[in-house]
Parts: structure tokens; C-alpha cells; sequence
């Protein structure tokens, strides 16, 4: 059944209180929608599972709405508002430095200033067949082109000059590639004089790396013809400049001579940890990126003495623009919601049904600011939801069965996704031209964030844990990544014992310092999941639901950062495994990625040290022997899909119990590369005994522990048989005992 | 760019054995040749498209584009992913050996 609802909401976490707008868009045949609040219980649908339950939100009114369609203008570019230096222009010269990464597809326009109904203004084009070209409006409703005839090399650098003499009447173009190797023909020029009239002016915005037809309701240029590729230091001016003279400006200080002839010189290499575009012409035009191209990457004029923008931000003077990258859909809100006081903290979704159409969009409900309503806090990984948003690997990835050992199957989220590049990516995808993923927003609809979505992972596999807390009648509060990210280990601090999902793999510094704070000061942590504090991300203030990532230098990804790409434009840090960054997770919580496969999942055996005193609390009920989560509904078991495994030397403390480790993986587990120097054949689960998970504990400073489970199939064993099971009971023992305030003994006497 | 191992046609024995258990852990000489007939490209992947959730499936093929959509095979509707699995594998093995698999 295809899917003709989606939405999304403006905010991720709000207080009682609070306002959270609703943004949807509905396909023509849907004339009207029902939408109601619902506070999520459980979500998984298949036959063994719990099934999906919601409970509606108390005093929060049904609405009926109209269906619209709403669009969605992706496309990464550059705007700079017109402005009188642009007017009354009779000469013309630019020039900019371009990195094309997907010149071979169409048509796409490098800079543009063209009113095309009137036939005013001017553009530089990068077209496949004739290679730049100049486009001059002609007064009369059309564009003059002039183009060098050579098709540009993808990945290659190449300066282009273009200029327009009024009073000679001579138009030329040229295109030089920067690197020299032997043989090569995408070099050339082009000139040819003037026959009639131009018209250079026109009152539209200067567009980098996008041409415009129209505006969207907020009045900003949609874009068009989007250039996939790097653009450095574009430059107008208003008389004709030789070729010598544009060179100047090429980088660094503008020549004093050569200023009062600019219109804009643009230098991306300035406020790279912002949307700003900084125009150091004497006339100040400053613009500004649309949806979040790529900063902070190497320029023509990287030369691998420096890997850090902030130390050298003239090597990383360039911007990567992108056809399919997605900021904000910026679509009207169609209905909001103020949760009413005294609404319990917890999952939560719009619920948007017409006929037998349906569609959740998830938020979380936190207590009251500064308060907590239970003293159990489950932590939603938004932050992890939000890499994963709108993941396409189904329908792409080169290697997608081989890691599943079984067809894929596509859920009719995926083929909506697929129907619709404009929705953006993941963090596991690659933009059109190839260059891997490292934004994400949440404002967009997200597909896979999805309560009952069929394929179990984040969200739909954290309803198992929901499901059990519910069920089991334990009072919960919920924070998301967000809440920890901005308010530190405050909020934390009013609980008693913190609760992460089953897969919390993506951490901003405040983040994980707010974590580390916690348990350092007698907190109790409960890892029930996998692969958790993996990857360290970056938000940006002025930028909400935006997040940044780097797959750098090491770890099991799905693309790898280019060299000298490591540091995130939005803070300076370095980018990649928190391991590389000096927070091993574990050094956090006891245990981290060691192996992850996708067919069957696992049970776990005790070890030697389940039989410490220390930790009798966490096994009692549980025979020595027995199997502990030989049964699941994810693998069907609770060791499987990723896994955590103990290690001193990366920062395990060194008074850790290795509770129970799981045994028995099949060789589509493999062992993580990060581990694997170089490389030997039996990596897999059948020979490698480091393909594991590791059940640890400890104890923290001021009373506190951390108890680890180091599998993200954990909580799909929580519901065998109605919770009667030693997985639930485990946890159920943990809990009990983490919730007591007697601190835990840290040998501190 | 499929894999270099070769699919021995006559090892029918093999083909039964994947039919008996699907889903697996395969004996070592019967994953290389389930690893070979999984390797393929996007575009024309043959995949299980939903259509009730948990219970019906038709296969479908992959454009391997965005915006293209997945093409329904729909003559070939299954209510049990192991018979899915397993027309797959006799499509495949016929394509990667040119011989039909004569087993039902
Ligand atoms: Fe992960």
C-alpha cells in the first residue's frame, strides 16, 4: 500500500506547557485527515510481538484538517540579495574556482543573476557536453551564451574567468584546470564579439551554485540546476579585467587597485560555523547558504600541511554544494499542540489517519522544566534517530544482502523515500554526486521514525523497551539527546538512574560529558543497548534539528571522509570515533563495538564473574548455567545485530565484572574493523572470539554504577513470554537496585 | 561487479539444501554459493515488496535510481518469505549458471 501521508514536527522534546507545530503534506487524493495525540506503548506489529498500543493523550483535542500538498525545494546553494552595485553594469567580469563532482549528468549553474522572463542579468553554467558556459541576458527575454567547448574532468579543479567589455564589444570564457598532467584537453577559451544588445542587470539575488525561476512562499529563490560540486572565492566586477588582474584575486587580500571595480568577492573561508557567506569587497554584500552545504572542506589551495580548517581556513576557502541536501522543508504548520499541563513525560506522536492511511509523527513530552515526575529516566537517542533519518540503504547499497543473508525487504516508507530524492538523506547515504552524508535534520518527514515501522531499528526497536516499562507499570520520565545536549548533567541529576535505548551511537561532547558527569557523581547508567557512544556529532545553536557528523580516520562506516575533511564546521572539534577522541565507550560504560551481522542473534553464558558478591543483585533468579536471552524478537535472541565487548586496554575500568558474554555468533557477525590492523580471513563469529557481546558492571565514584548489556537485540528478548524471562528479569533486577539509594561500595570506605 | 566464485551447476544437492532451510546458517560450501548468487548490483535486485505487513510480499526489482520506482513482478505474490528465497535463488541460479534447477 503506498504511503500518502507524512509530516513532521517543528520540535523534538517539549515541556507541559509547551508548543509543538505539525507540518504535514498529503498526496491529492487525501481531502481530509483526522489528527489526534496518542502517547506511544508499544510498537512492534509482527505476529510474536507485542503488537502496537497507544493510549490518547489526555485533554489534547482530535482535529480534522484538509489534505494539501506541501513541496519540498531541496537543493544546497548560495544567496546574495541584490544590491545597487549590480545596477547600471554594462561590463562584466567573473571568475571562480570549481570542483565539479557530477559534471557528466546535466546542466548546472555555478552562479547566476538573471531575471529570465525579462532576459536580464548573467550566469556561468557547467554544462556536459560544452563545458562552461557564459550566459548574458539579451534584453529580450533571452540569454547569449558563450561556452569553452570542453567538458570538465569530475574532482578536478579549475579556475574560470569569464568577461564582457562594453565598449570593445569582446565577450570571452576560459577554463584552465589547476592540477598539470600530461595530455590533458579540458583547458581552453573562448571569445567572440558582441551582436546587439545585453542586458547585464537585473534586480534578482546573485546565486551560487543554483539558477531560480521562481520563489516559495517565503519569498527566497527556489532552486534549480543545482551544481554538485566545491566553488571557491566567486568574484564580480563591473568593468573587464585581465586575465592577470582575476588571478589576483584568486585568494588571499584583494589588491587595493583592483577594488573599486568589484561588485562581491566571495570568501567562504570566513564564519565557516555558520550559514554566513562573507563578502570582502569594499561594498559588504554578505549572503548566505541555503540547506547546509558541506563546509569545511578542502579548497584548490589545500596542501595537506594542515587537517584542521581553524588553523588554516584560507586552505579550506571552498564550499560543497549538493543537489539532494536539506535543511528545513519549511512547510506551513497545519495544526500545534500546547501539552497540557500535568501530561505525563513519555513517547508520543501525532497520529494522522484517513481511510487506511496512516502515519505517526513521533515527539517526546519531558517533565516540567526543572523537575522530575519519576525517578527512572529513559534517554530517547534522538540524536542517533536523526543520523539514521531517511536511511535509502534498502533500495542502494551496493552490498545490502550480503549483509542481511536474506532478500530485502522494502516497506512502503522505503519506496516513498525512494519516489522523493528531495527528502533528503541519511548519514549512511551519499548525495547524488557520491560525497557521503555528514548533515541530518529533523525537519523534514522522516520515514524510518516510524513507531510501527517493519523494519525493527531505533525507534520501532526501542518501542520493545517502552512496551516492557509500560507493561510492567514502572513510572519513567523521558529526555531526549537534545535535552542532555543543551541542558548538561542538571537534568540528569534529579534521577536516580538513567536508561538508554537500544542504540545510543551518536554523542555530541556536551552529551556525553553530561553522561560522564552523572556517573562520576553516584548516577546510575543503564546501557541496554549497542554500538552505543560510537560516533561524536555536533549541533549548532542558531541551527535547531540540524546535526553534523565526520566519518573520520577509523570505524566500521559507510563512507569515508575525505582526507583533511575530519573537523566538524560547526564547532572546530575533530570529528569520527569518540574512541579516536579520546571517550572509548568503554571508558563510559564498560564495554564498545566489537562486531555486528544481521542474520541470527545470540544468547549469553555467565562468566566466572557474575558469581562476585558485587553483583549477585543482577542475577538472582537465575541459575548459574542457565541461557540468559536465548529468545527475541529481533535475530531471536538478545546477543545479535551489534555488539559490545569488554576492553581494558581502550578503557574498561579496571575493577569492571565481564558479567556474561554471548558465544555462538554466525560468520555474519564480523569483527569490526577498527580492531583488525591488517587484515586475516576468520573474522567472522564461527572463529573470531572477539565477535561477542560482553555483559558488564561496575561500580562510579560517590556510589554510583554502570550496568552494560552491549547488544542492541537486548530489549527485543524483554517481552518472551509476557516478561517472564531472564532478560526481563535481569533488567527488572538492575533497575530495583539502581532505583535503591543505597550507594554502591566505590572503596572509598 | 559479481563475485569471482563459481556456481557448479551440477551441485544440485546444494540447491536442496538452501531449499530445506532458507534462512540458514548454511554450511560453509553452501554460503559460497549463496554469497555468489546474493552479489549482484542494484539496479535489477530482486527484493520483497510488502503488501500486508508480516504476511504478503510480491518480489519486486530495484531501479537502482532514486525517483524510479521499484518494479512489481506481479505474478509472483508469496506469503512465506522462504518461498520467496527460494524462487530467488532458482532465478539466480539460472542466471549465473544458464542452467535451470529442476527441483520444485
Ligand atoms: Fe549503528
Amino acid at each position: 500500500m503506498d504511503k500518502k501521508i507524512v509530516g513532521y514536527a517543528d520540535e523534538i522534546s517539549v515541556a507541559p506547557g509547551e508548543r509543538i507545530r505539525f507540518m504535514v503534506s498529503c498526496e491529492p487524493e487525501i481531502s481530509r485527515y483526522r489528527a489526534e495525540f496518542v502517547r506511544l506503548l508499544s510498537g512492534d506489529t509482527q505476529p510474536d510481538g507485542p503488537g502496537y498500543r497507544d493510549e490518547p493523550l489526555p485533554g489534547a483535542a482530535i482535529g480534522e484538517h484538509a489534505g494539501r500538498r506541501q513541496a519540498v525545494h531541496a537543493g544546497a546553494f548560495g544567496i546574495v540579495p541584490h544590491h545597487r552595485v549590480f545596477e547600471g553594469l554594462e561590463s562584466l567580469s567573473l571568475q571562480v574556482t570549481v570542483y565539479p563532482t557530477l559534471p557528466e549528468a546535466r546542466r548546472a549553474c555555478v552562479l547566476s543573476k538573471t531575471d529570465p522572463a525579462a532576459g536580464a542579468g548573467f550566469a556561468l553554467w557547467c554544462d556536459p557536453r560544452e563545458g562552461m558556459v557564459l550566459a548574458l541576458g539579451d534584453g529580450d527575454g533571452g540569454m547569449r551564451e558563450l561556452a569553452t567547448g570542453r567538458p570538465l574532468i569530475a574532482k578536478e579543479w579549475y579556475l574560470v574567468q569569464a568577461t564582457c567589455d562594453a565598449e570593445s564589444g569582446e565577450v570571452r570564457i576560459s577554463q584552465r584546470l589547476l592540477e598539470s598532467y600530461a595530455r590533458d584537453t579540458s583547458t581552453g577559451s573562448a571569445r567572440t564579439r558582441l551582436e546587439g544588445e545585453v542586458a547585464l542587470s537585473c534586480d534578482a539575488p546573485l546565486l551560487v551554485a543554483a539558477h531560480s525561476r521562481e520563489r516559495s512562499r517565503r519569498g527566497r529563490p527556489i532552486p534549480e540546476l543545482v551544481f554538485n560540486g566545491r566553488v571557491e572565492r566567486p568574484v564580480v566586477a563591473s568593468r573587464r579585467l585581465d586575465e592577470a588582474e582575476l588571478e589576483t584575486l584568486r585568494y588571499g587580500p584583494l589588491p587595493a587597485a583592483l577594488r573599486p571595480a568589484l561588485c562581491v568577492a566571495l570568501d567562504f573561508s570566513r564564519e565557516i560555523d555558520s550559514d554566513d557567506i562573507v563578502d570582502i569587497s569594499p561594498n559588504r554584500v554578505h549572503g548566505e547558504l541555503v540547506n547546509l552545504p558541506i563546509r569545511a572542506v578542502r579548497g584548490s589551495s589545500w596542501t595537506g600541511e594542515e587537517m584542521n580548517f581553524r588553523h588554516a581556513p584560507e586552505h579550506y576557502a571552498a564550499v560543497h554544494f549538493l543537489e539532494d541536501a536539506l535543511y528545513d522543508c519549511e512547510w506551513e504548520s497545519d495544526f500545534e499542540l500546547v501539552v497540557p499541563e500535568g501530561t505525563r513525560s513519555g513517547f508520543y506522536a501525532a497520529k494522522l489517519t484517513s481511510g487506511d492511511q496512516e502515519d505517526h509523527i513521533p515527539f517526546f513530552v519531558r517533565p516540567p522544566r526543572g523537575r522530575a515526575s519519576a525517578p527512572l529516566v529513559l534517554i530517547a537517542p534522538t540524536a542517533s534517530y536523526m543520523a539514521y533519518a531517511n536511511w535509502r540503504s534498502s533500495m542502494e547499497n551496493e552490498h545490502g544482502e550480503l549483509d542481511y543473508n536474506h532478500l530485502a525487504e522494502i516497506f512502503p516508507e522505503d519506496r516513498y523515500l525512494n519516489l522523493r530524492p528531495e527528502l533528503g538523506n541519511s548519514m549512511y547515504d551519499h548525495h547524488a554526486d557520491g560525497t557521503g552524508v555528514c548533515y541530518s535534520s529533523r525537519l523534514r518527514p522522516i520515514l524510518n521514525f516510524r513507531p510501527k515501522h517493519g523494519s525493527l531499528w531505533q525507534l520501532s526497536a526501542d518501542m520493545h523497551l517502552v512496551d516492557w516499562l509500560e507493561s510492567n507499570d514502572i513510572a519513567y520520565d523521558v529526555l531526549t539527546d537534545e535535552d542532555m545536549h543543551a541542558d548538561g548533567v542538571e537534568c540528569l541529576r534529579r534521577y536516580r538512574c538513567v536508561m538508554t535505548c537500544t542504540h545510543p551511537e551518536y554523542y555530541s561532547t556536551p552529551m556525553w560529558n553530561a553522561l560522564y558527569a552523572y556517573t562520576q557523581g553516584g548516577g546510575r547508567l543503564m546501557y541496554l543497548g549497542g554500538n552505543g557512544f560510537y560516533w561524536r556529532v555536533a549541533f549548532r545553536d542558531d541551527k535547531p534539528g540540524a546535526m553534523e557528523m565526520r566519518r573520520a580516520e577509523d570505524g566500521s562506516r559507510s563512507w569515508i571522509a575525505e582526507p583533511g575533511e575530519y573537523y566538524m564546521a560547526f564547532t572546530g572539534e575533530l570529528g569520527g570515533m569518540w574512541w579516536r577522541c579520546g571517550g572509548a565507550p568503554q571508558y563510559l560504560v564498560g564495554n564498545g563495538f566489537v562486531a555486528q551481522g544481521f542474520d541470527f542473534s545470540s544468547y549469553y553464558r555467565r562468566n566466572s564473574d557474575s558469581f562476585d558478591p558485587r553483583a549477585a543483585f543482577v542475577f538472582e533468579g537465575v541459575g548459574p548455567e542457565e541461557l540468559i536471552g536465548n529468545f527475541g524478537l529481533i535475530g531471536g535472541g538478545a546477543a545479535g545485530i551489534e555488539l559490545d565487548a569488554f576492553n581494558r586496554h581502550y578503557g574498561t575500568p579496571p575493577h569492571a565484572l565481564n558479567l556474561a558474554s554471548s558465544e555462538k555468533h554466525t560468520d555474519s557477525y564480523l569483527h569490526v574493523n577498527e580492531d583488525v590492523g591488517h587484515m586475516y580471513l576468520p573474522i567472522g563469529g564461527l572463529d573470531d572470539p572477539a565477535v561477542r557481546a560482553d555483559m558488564v558492571f561496575f561500580e562510579t565514584p560517590n556510589g554510583g554504577a554502570v550496568f552494560s548489556t552491549g547488544s542492541i537485540g537486548w530489549c527485543s528478548a524483554l517481552f518472551h513470554r509476557r516478561y517472564d524471562n531472564n532478560v526481563s528479569r535481569i533488567t527488572r533486577n538492575v533497575l530495583d537496585r539502581f532505583l535503591d539509594a543505597a550507594p554502591f561500595d566505590d572503596g572509598g570506605g | 561487479m559479481p563475485s569471482h566464485y563459481p556456481v557448479d551447476a551440477s551441485r544440485t544437492d546444494l540447491a536442496r539444501e538452501f531449499k530445506a532451510n532458507p534462512f540458514g546458517p548454511h554450511r560453509p560450501e553452501l554460503q559460497r554459493v549463496v554469497t555468489r548468487l546474493r552479489w549482484c548490483e542494484v539496479p535489477g535486485r530482486h527484493v520483497l515488496v510488502t503488501r500486508v505487513p508480516h504476511r504478503e510480499w510480491v518480489l519486486g526489482r530495484l531501479s537502482g535510481r532514486r525517483g524510479v520506482d521499484v518494479e512489481l513482478l506481479e505474478d509472483q505474490v508469496f506469503t512465506s518469505r522462504a518461498e520467496a528465497e527460494w524462487a530467488v535463488f532458482k532465478l539466480r541460479w539460472q542466471a549465473v549458471t544458464g542452467k535451470t534447477l529442476d527441483i520444485d
